[in-house]
This record gives C-alpha cells, sequence and structure tokens, in this order.
C-alpha cells in the first residue's frame, strides 16, 4: 500500500539538510595530525555538527562540506593533535 | 566508547543550521544514537525544531513532528494512542522533546496531564536556560543572576532574581517511575540514561543540560567544558530517581562556582564590584546544597 500524503503538510524526506553544507560558515578550520593520533574517537562523538568520521584503521577526518570551525573536537582531543587554522577561501 | 558508525549518523544528520558548538545539536545525535530508530519524536517549538527543519530539508532520520510550543505532550500522547489503536504499538517507542521554556513555561500543564494519565512517553527537556530561539528571554530554568534580555544585569538588577525551577523534582512527584539528568559532556552517561528510560513504561523524563554560546556567551569551543563545569561545580548535579527514590547521583572533584561562571558573558556582571562578589556567594551557597541534597560526595 502506498501511503497517501496529505495535501498543505509540510514533509521533508529524511537526511536532506545533507544538501546543506555548513561548512561554509567556518572562520577556523581544525587540522588533524593522524600521525599523532590514537583513533580514540573523542572528536566524532563531541562534535556537535556529527561531521568527524573514521575508524582504528583511517583514523579520524573532519567532512570539511559541514564542518563549521567550532573547535570542540580540538579543545577535547586527548592528545592535542588537532589544531585550528586560520580559514583560507 | 561507541563512535558514530554509518548507520546512526543517519538518524540525525548534518547540515542542520544549528549555531557552531551548539550543545543541543549534540545532544539531539546523542539521544538517537542510544534510542535506535524505532522511536517518534514531537517536537515543540524551538531550536531544536528550527535548525533541524529549514524547509523542504529535514535532519531528521526518524519519523519526526512539530508540535505548537505548548502542546507537545498532548500531541506526544495522540501519537501513541494512534499507534496502539492501529494495533503497531511494538513499531516505535515515542519521545516528546522541548526547551527548557517549552517544558517548565508554557507547555507545562499539558505535560503535567501526559504524566497524570500515565502515558507511555518519554519527555526530553533540553535546558539551554533561556528562550534562545527568539533572542534569550528568560525562562523558569534560567539560572540565579543569569543575565539575559528579559533579566537584564544593569544599575537595578544583577540579573535574573529567582533560582531554577525545580522540574526533576515536580516529576518524582507526579509518581514517575524514571526521572533523570544528564548534559553532553558525559556521554556515556547519557547514553545509559537513555537506555534506561526505553526499557520503561509509563512516563518518563530526562533533563539534558546544554551549553549554549550564543545565549551562554562563552567560545564556541567552550561548550564541552562548561557542560562539565556545570556538573562539577554543583550547580547541576546529575541522577537518577528510579520509583521515586534517589538511584544515582554522579560523584565529583568540587570545583569554586567562579570556574564556570567566568568565561560566560551571561554572568560577567557579577565579577565587576563587591555586590556581584556577594551574588557569587549565594551562587556558591546554592552549589553546596545541591552537594548536600543528592548526597554527592565531593572528591577532594
Ligand atoms: C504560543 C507561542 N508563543 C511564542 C512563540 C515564539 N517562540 C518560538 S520559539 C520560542 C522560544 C523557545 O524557548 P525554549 O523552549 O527554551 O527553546 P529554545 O529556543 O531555547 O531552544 C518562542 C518564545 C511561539 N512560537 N508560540
Ligand atoms: S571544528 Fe567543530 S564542527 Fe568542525 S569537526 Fe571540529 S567539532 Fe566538528
Ligand atoms: S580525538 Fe584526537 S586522538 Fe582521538 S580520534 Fe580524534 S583526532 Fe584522533
Ligand atoms: S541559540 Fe543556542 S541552542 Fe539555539 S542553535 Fe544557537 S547555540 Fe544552539
Ligand atoms: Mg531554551
Amino acid at each position: 500500500m502506498v501511503a497517501k500524503r496529505a495535501k498543505n503538510i509540510l514533509i521533508g524526506n529524511p537526511g536532506t539538510s545533507l544538501a546543506n553544507k555548513t561548512g561554509s560558515w567556518r572562520v577556523f578550520m581544525p587540522v588533524y595530525d593522524k600521525t599523532k593520533c590514537t583513533a580514540c574517537g573523542m572528536c566524532s562523538m563531541m562534535c556537535p555538527d556529527g561531521c568527524v568520521h573514521g575508524d582504528k584503521i583511517k583514523k579520524y577526518d573532519p567532512d570539511y562540506d559541514y564542518c563549521k570551525g567550532c573547535g570542540v573536537c580540538a579543545k577535547v582531543c586527548p592528545v592535542k593533535c588537532i589544531t585550528m587554522k586560520e580559514e583560507q577561501k | 566508547m561507541t563512535t558514530q558508525t554509518a548507520e546512526n549518523v543517519k538518524l540525525f544528520n548534518s547540515g542542520h543550521t544549528a549555531c557552531a558548538g551548539c550543545g543541543l545539536a549534540l545532544a539531539a545525535r546523542l539521544v538517537l544514537q542510544a534510542t535506535g530508530p524505532k522511536v517518534i519524536v514531537v517536537n515543540a517549538t524551538g531550536c531544536l525544531e528550527v535548525f533541524t527543519t529549514r524547509s523542504p530539508q529535514t535532519a531528521w532520520g526518524i519519523p519526526w513532528i512539530h508540535s505548537l510550543f505548548e502542546n507537545q505532550a498532548a500531541v506526544a500522547t495522540g501519537v501513541e494512542a494512534a499507534l496502539r489503536a492501529l494495533g503497531r504499538g511494538d513499531e516505535a517507542r515515542v519521545i516528546a522533546w522541548g526547551g527548557d521554556g517549552a517544558s517548565a513555561d508554557i507547555g507545562f500543564g499539558g505535560i503535567s496531564g501526559m504524566w497524570e494519565r500515565y502515558d507511555d512517553v518519554l519527555y526530553i527537556c533540553y535546558d539551554n536556560e533561556a528562550y534562545m530561539n527568539t533572542g534569550i528571554q528568560r525562562s523558569g530554568l534560567t539560572p540565579f543572576k543569569g543575565h539575559t534580555s528579559t533579566s537584564p544585569a544593569g544599575k537595578v538588577s544583577l540579573g535574573n532574581m529567582k533560582q531554577k525551577k525545580n522540574i526533576p523534582a515536580i516529576a518524582v512527584a507526579h509518581g514517575l517511575p524514571y526521572v533523570a539528568t544528564a548534559t553532553v559532556a558525559y556521554p556515556k552517561d547519557l547514553e545509559r540514561k537513555v537506555k534506561k528510560a526505553m526499557e520503561v513504561r509509563g512516563p518518563r523524563y530526562l533533563q539534558i543540560l546544554v551549553p549554549c554560546p550564543l545565549g551562554w556567551g562563552h567560545a564556541t569551543s567552550d561548550t564541552i567544558s562548561m557542560s562539565k563545569l556545570a556538573v562539577e561545580t554543583g550547580l547541576n548535579p546529575l541522577f537518577e530517581y528510579i520509583d521515586g527514590k534517589l538511584a544515582t547521583a554522579m560523584t565529583v572533584k568540587q570545583k569554586p562556582v567562579e570556574e564556570y561562571l567566568k568565561p560566560q558573558s551571561r554572568f560577567k556582571h557579577l565579577f565587576r564590584d563587591a555586590a556581584g562578589a556577594e551574588q557569587i556567594k549565594l551562587i556558591q551557597e546554592i552549589a553546596n546544597s545541591n552537594f548536600a541534597k543528592f548526597k554527592v560526595e565531593a572528591v577532594k
């Protein structure tokens, strides 16, 4: 059965916010030094924009399409391998 | 430690328009990582609703509905009743979600009714301690002496004159089987409490403190440290009440309240003169009484 969509009600499709590249807001940019990264996952857990991905092997990277440059990841990284640098646009 | 996977990132997606460093955006993702996909969220008007649904886009990957500012509990009751009426009660659980303004003030009558009816809904209040989405007005959960646009610090007053309304205690008084507080600096604790809440049937209440760089006036990078200091100073104790009894309270190394107040511009008027210093002493007393009340042992 195909569910009927009510008229005059706004319905959005799941996850369509991904089209909105909030990385353009950035003033400071987090730069990750993978040689020091222990792949603890803390940056990924704490990013308010949910845009740090990785695993034990690849280690972790921010997705600059969405990263707003808040600096939370740099503050919580236990080995301090993330530095905030001025954005070059 | 659970790290984000491709699967759970889809429950709450990037591209939302929360301010950089928003504690609430982090809380929303952590909550859904803990519940998994079988939930329906009813969301009152406020920052969470506005920044996740820049129409026609949505950051949600689960069924979600926006109610009014004041009727989120009634809508949640309806969704839960509809699931049961359709015989689909085991397909999803219902979460009602509102800010401190929506929860402690304007929507409170509806929430009290929902608790009295004993509906099977988890109510989450995200507490950013003011009406942030409309420009930082004072709510019943704004802290003592905090500056907001409707509790301005100036010649006549030194900020908000009231202490935070004790909603968890009011929830316990309604006979709720599960009441807890959490905050984003302790994601494992938050995850455990959400999971625990989802195991219980009936009305449950979870209040999550979420730092708001815009309204609190701290650096965007300090969201986690503010959340942690709120707990370590004793100003926002983390606890659980199960069947009306205090079940757990987080033990922390007690820090002076100044460490929490100083980095936030909403408290900067307290650091100017002797009158401000007097108020800081009162804030320290609030923290000390919280430590005593929740029998949180201060680890020195
Ligand atoms: C009945 C009604 N009154 C006022 C408003 C305007 N309004 C929209 S969001 C908001 C503030 C909500 O505050 P809170 O619940 O704390 O959520 P926050 O914005 O802080 O996330 C207000 C006053 C409204 N939408 N409906
Ligand atoms: S700077 Fe902020 S938004 Fe960017 S990756 Fe780090 S935590 Fe996420
Ligand atoms: S927090 Fe630091 S060490 Fe841990 S995964 Fe992220 S970059 Fe690596
Ligand atoms: S005003 Fe505060 S709660 Fe609202 S989106 Fe901005 S940081 Fe988040
Ligand atoms: Mg609020």
